[in-house]
């Protein structure tokens, strides 16, 4: 698999190519290009059509490119997939309201048929399959767990409060269960883990508060909404000097025991096994993203 | 093809456009920019005309109403604006 940090998943409407131009310059680990909820539907076709040129012909840079498709039960859902996968460079399609693994299936499914119809590298682009229902709570490890093409699962937070028949609160304590039902599936199929969006783009305190809960639950990364939002996440999950340096020992010490043919690594007394060495990889990779910054 | 019916597609807001398009025998093109000289405007309709072409479509009066949109946005709004204009 190909390691990715997603701290930060920025997400834009996709009518709007004044923003989606810009999408790389705000410093982002991954875009979502929307096609669902921030497009209206009478204007679902232009939207379609534009991020498929801005995917075919912008050539952004250093950032993961997915798209927020409609969901499997709307008439939009074959097209969306066929357009995006059509104008290449696409990284990953994020699959909202995901209530089983059958509807992971179906889009699997389709990707796998555009795949070939565009001539993409199999299996290239992946799925961010979308929690946002009390059945797909309940489901999230079978979602999670169902395609090779899973490499993220996430969870949306308007939508599963609105299922459930309750407020969505600052506090978020509505959805604590969801979050680490949400973290745990993803955790045992292997897969990164992405919050929901902080929706009050002016209170910074919260927006650190919140992300600061959601790290130490597990979650990998967060959805975001304004550009505003970007640089108090990734300040949160950034690593502290000592485990930047721990990281490094872990890596150094895995590639001398892989040259030497030895299996058993410790580091600092302690025992490496492989999903240590993953966490260890994770916080290199955002003390890389760091230095960049 | 012709285009068979009025449509139009894109907004008026900075970094996009209007596309307008009118049935008619042949090619007609009109482009006009807020924010661009009247070069940019003659490229613009180089442009629209290319794509009318490789799109297939023989007959249509286009107005190009353009507020500093990349090529690619005026591609991607000609392209909903003729499909909403053959449906």
């Amino acid at each position: 698999m190909k390691f990715r940090t997603r701290r930060t998943m920025l997400y834009i409407p996709g009518n709007n190519p004044g923003m989606l131009q810009l999408a790389d310059i705000f410093g982002a680990d991954a875009v979502l290009f929307d096609l669902e909820d921030s497009v209206a539907p009478n204007e679902k076709d232009a939207a379609r059509d534009l991020i498929a040129n801005m995917i075919r012909f912008r050539e952004y840079e250093n950032i993961e490119i997915t798209v927020r498709i409609n969901p499997i039960d709307t008439p939009y859902f074959d097209r969306d997939v066929k357009e995006i996968i059509a104008s290449g460079n696409l990284d990953a399609i994020r699959l909202p309201k995901a209530n089983s693994a059958k509807d992971v299936k179906a889009l699997e499914k389709l990707i796998n048929k555009y795949e070939e119809e565009f001539k993409i590298e199999p299996g290239s682009i992946k799925i961010h399959p979308m929690i946002e229902t009390a059945i797909g709570v309940i489901q999230s490890y079978e979602i999670a767990s169902s395609s090779d093409r899973i490499d993220a699962i996430t969870i949306g937070g308007q939508d599963l409060t609105a299922n459930m028949g309750v407020s969505k609160t600052k506090e978020g304590k509505e959805i604590l269960w969801a979050r680490s039902q949400v973290v745990m599936s993803a955790k045992a199929a292997n897969v990164d883990v992405i919050d929901t969006i902080f929706a009050d783009i002016n209170d910074e305190e919260g927006l650190i508060e919140e992300t600061r809960l959601i790290k130490s639950l597990g979650f990998t990364g967060k959805a975001v909404i304004n550009p505003r939002q970007i640089k108090p996440i990734h300040a949160v999950f950034a690593p502290s000097k000592d485990e930047v340096e721990w990281a490094f020992e872990v890596i150094d010490a895995y590639e001398k025991a892989l040259k030497e043919g030895r299996g058993v690594i410790a580091v600092r007394g302690k025992m490496i096994d492989p999903p240590v060495r993953k966490r260890a990889q994770r916080i290199a990779g955002m003390a890389y993203l760091m230095e960049q910054e | 093809m012709k285009i068979s019916k009025k449509s139009s597609a894109g907004s008026l807001e900075s970094s996009d456009l209007m596309v307008y398009l009118e049935p008619m025998d042949t090619i007609k093109v009109e482009a006009v920019s807020s924010v661009s000289t009247s070069q940019h405007q003659k490229e613009i309709e180089a442009l629209v005309k290319k794509e009318l072409k490789k799109a297939g479509i023989t007959g249509a009066y286009v107005k190009v109403q353009d507020n500093g949109a990349l090529n690619l946005t005026i591609k991607a709004r000609l392209k909903t604006a003729i499909s909403r204009g053959i449906e």
